[in-house]
């Protein structure tokens, strides 16, 4: 019927098909939904959503804010690399700190990672969402990072609370996403789903996208912690009896608050050393996160909350 | 062997290369709680190195807890993620795996093979180039192989794996193996396969997965993973015509004026023809932009934005083709249905069907009959309940434009969406396509396409002129 003589077809890559198909969700979202924002996380995967963003939608702008969750513990150059970036492309940027959080001073050293977390990340984002009214967020989060995050959709429907229910999500054949929704439910959107890590680092290698230097090999100031080496970013990180932190050649493979985001020693200072060494890693890039570790499931129950 | 190699041993230019070079190939894997599909996902994964130790060390404390493998390490719980699974030992969503070689990425869609199967399954089988079908060697084929085989095919899916597993608990018998094939291709013989494989494995052991087995001495072809990396994948088979789906005006400013998708099939290049549904309206491709430069040609699977020679009138939910293939327009859709809900599907249901980038309201009316989801027999059926696979006519208030799913998997596919729970309540495939009487009496189409196809064509006596030179 409509077979037509096809010309030499171009064959894509798999980051090619990545770029295609993450671009197709951005734009599926924006043409949906009514007040979309971005998840801005400053991490390697927050720096790829970002570029593709830019790509769905030029020559135009980008058609929505960003928004970073700041629980004041990120290390200090990822909050530069954000001002600066912000300032660069010219994005509008919303930073949002749970202030009853701050005022009560939670934090993951006098409180633990689970508290910590649960508060400054978890009740922030909401916080947020509902303060700016989004109906929906973009997010980084991609499906090999965890074993609960396989089963995550790219459009995930989260209830008024923002919780997530594993028995009640919808399916997503071909390319259809459905953005119905009841009143006051609202979306996560993971246009980084089909990614795994080293499809991210190729695809920052190739495309030259800008990273936060704590992701390559430098000396910097570390203790040991329960066998994590932790970056001493500021006077905050209480330093045991006779303990004097060591300057290490290390680097990062995970961003986030920097007493929860062990660092490993690594000669690596250029990206095809760093996709040399995830080829070759023999451990998981979430092993240097704190907060994986705080029980069997802990990731399904934080999903389940409404973590990200 | 093809299993990642440290790049300092060819250099991390080379290294780069291959890697940022490499195409994807998507599967599904479809099997019944027991026959070990969990397990033959965890080998893939496991033998091309995608484990961390973390994992393991995590694995082997699971293990211990969970598994079903008597205290030894147990693959399968590498990819039953939900702790509910763990608990009950099954799988009860989709899942999405991913592993790569230098020679390929693979995007494994894992399927449960009970609970929503259907819908799960079809989910899966959506996007897959080749299905996995899983057989435990033990039982042989079963009611589920049957219906998993029968789904795929109707799925559009047609290369198949007939993964025989647990070959090791049969002493590696060739007898039962060929039994095994041949009672599948008998059953399989009208579902429109153009390739069933089978290979003798044991996830277990690693046997066929990965690497060769030598158990099987009788056994000439090679491991599963090899035919991965070795299969075409589907967009390289398939000659369709242009589609392109508009999801988004791109209009900055009064300079430019775009318009964005995915393209679904085909390929275009500037200077080509294209006709705009439902309007009908025709212009020619000025530019193909992207972000990183304008194209000179850009097909199936690349997301674009078309600039239009014409200022015509598009916005999302139109479909772009080129006017020697335009789509057929109509309100009327015979529709093959996954249907997902838990209620009732029975005619006068009122939904939302969304069809590529356009949603609109559609009535049921008829549901014509069921498909007998072992014998793929059709049956008379008044409704349609959850799992069924049934025909039914939808009624919508406005054209769109569709193609059948056998011409094309993107636009001629759709969701219907449930207006009160919004749940995503069935799956769609528009079966074959009739424009409407409403479509036909105005012309909509391309007032000066329908010359040129004539004159292109030139009926038959022409077209023989031309192939002998007169």
């Amino acid at each position: 019927m409509s077979a037509v003589a096809a010309p030499a077809r171009t064959r894509l890559t798999h980051l090619q098909r990545l770029e295609a198909e993450s671009i197709h969700i951005f734009r599926e979202t924006v043409a949906e939904t009514e007040n979309p924002v971005m998840l801005y996380s400053i991490g390697k995967d927050s720096s790829v959503l970002l570029h593709l963003a830019l790509k769905a939608f030029a020559p135009g702008r980008l058609p929505f804010p960003l928004m970073h969750i700041d629980t004041t513990w990120k290390f200090q150059e990822m909050i530069a690399f954000r001002d600066r970036r912000v300032q660069e492309l010219g994005l509008e940027l919303i930073v949002h700190t749970n202030q009853d959080g701050l005022a009560k001073g939670i934090g993951p050293v006098s409180h633990g990672s689970e508290v910590h977390t649960d508060v400054m990340k978890t009740q922030a984002l909401r916080q947020a969402l509902d303060k700016y009214k989004f109906d929906a967020a973009f997010g980084g989060a991609r499906r090999d990072e965890e074993a609960s995050r396989a089963k995550e959709r790219i459009v995930s429907l989260r209830n008024a609370q923002h919780r997530w229910d594993p028995k009640r999500q919808r399916a997503e054949p071909w390319h259809l996403y459905n953005f119905k929704k009841r009143r006051g439910e609202n979306f996560r959107v993971f246009p980084l789903s089909n990614w795994t890590e080293l499809d991210i680092w190729l695809y920052i290698e190739q495309e030259k996208i800008p990273i936060v230097p704590l992701y390559f090999a430098a000396e910097r100031p570390v203790v040991e912690r329960d066998g994590q080496l932790i970056m001493v970013d500021d006077e905050r990180l209480p330093l045991e009896p006779g303990e004097s932190p060591q300057l290490r050649q290390v680097r990062f493979r995970t961003l986030g608050c920097y007493p929860l985001t062990g660092a490993v020693e690594s000669p690596a200072t250029t990206l095809p050393e760093i996709i040399g060494e995830t080829l070759a890693a023999r451990t998981s890039e979430r092993q240097g996160r704190v907060i994986d570790k705080d029980g069997a499931g802990a990731m399904e129950r934080k999903k389940q909350e409404g973590y990200f | 062997m093809t299993i990642h190699q440290s790049p300092e041993a060819f250099g991390y230019e080379a290294f780069l290369h291959t890697h940022q070079n490499k195409e994807v190939l998507r599967f599904i894997t479809c099997g019944s709680v027991d026959d070990g599909k969990s397990t033959l996902i965890g080998r893939l994964l496991h033998d091309t190195k995608q484990i961390f130790d973390d994992q393991v060390t995590a694995l082997q404390r699971d293990s211990r807890k969970h598994g079903t493998q008597g205290g030894e390490v147990d693959l399968a719980l590498l990819v039953d993620g939900l702790q509910a699974e763990r608990e009950q030992g099954i799988t009860i969503d989709v899942a999405y795996r991913f592993f790569s070689t230098e020679r390929r990425s693979f995007i494994v869609a894992d399927t449960p093979g009970h609970e929503q199967y259907t819908r799960n399954m079809a989910t899966g089988a959506s996007t897959a180039d080749v299905a996995v079908i899983l057989v435990d060697a033990r039982h042989g084929l079963t009611r589920q192989t049957r219906r998993h085989a029968l789904l795929v095919s109707l799925l559009g899916i047609h290369r198949v794996v007939l993964a025989i597993n647990k070959m090791d608990l049969v002493g590696w018998s060739q007898d039962k193996f060929e039994a095994i094939l041949s009672g599948f291709q008998a059953f399989a013989a009208p579902l429109n396969f153009s390739e069933v494989r089978a290979i003798p494995l044991s996830a277990k052991n690693g046997d066929n997965v990965v690497l060769p087995g030598t158990a099987a001495t009788w056994y000439e072809g090679g491991p599963l993973l090899r035919y991965l990396e070795e299969v075409p994948v589907k967009s390289e088979e398939r000659a369709a015509a242009f589609r392109l789906p508009v999801q988004w005006v791109n209009r900055p400013n009064s300079d430019f004026r775009g318009f964005s998708g995915l393209i679904a099939s085909g390929s275009v290049a500037p200077g080509d023809a294209v006709t705009v549904a439902p309007s009908g309206k025709t212009s020619t491709v000025a530019r193909i932009f992207t972000a990183d430069g304008d194209l000179e040609r850009a097909s199936e699977g690349q997301s674009v934005t078309l600039v239009l020679a014409d200022e015509i009138d598009a916005s999302r939910g139109a479909v772009i083709a080129t006017s020697d293939a335009p789509l057929t327009l109509t309100d009327s859709l015979d529709v093959r249905l996954f249907w997902a809900a838990e209620t009732e599907l029975a005619p006068g249901a009122s939904l939302w069907a969304k069809v590529g980038t356009q949603t609109v309201n559609a009535v049921v009316k008829a549901v014509h009959r069921r498909i007998d989801p072992e014998t793929g027999q059709a049956g008379p059926a008044g409704t349609l309940a959850v799992n069924d696979i049934g025909d039914v006519t939808l009624t919508l208030d406005r054209q769109i434009a569709v193609d059948a799913y056998v011409e094309n998997r993107d636009t001629g596919s759709l969701i219907l969406i449930d207006r009160e729970t919004t749940d995503t309540a069935a799956l769609g495939l528009v079966q074959k396509v009739v424009a409407s009487a409403k479509a036909s009496a105005p012309a909509p189409a391309a007032p000066d396409a329908a010359p040129q196809e004539a004159a292109r064509s030139g009926g038959l006596l022409a077209g023989i002129k031309r192939l002998f030179g007169g």
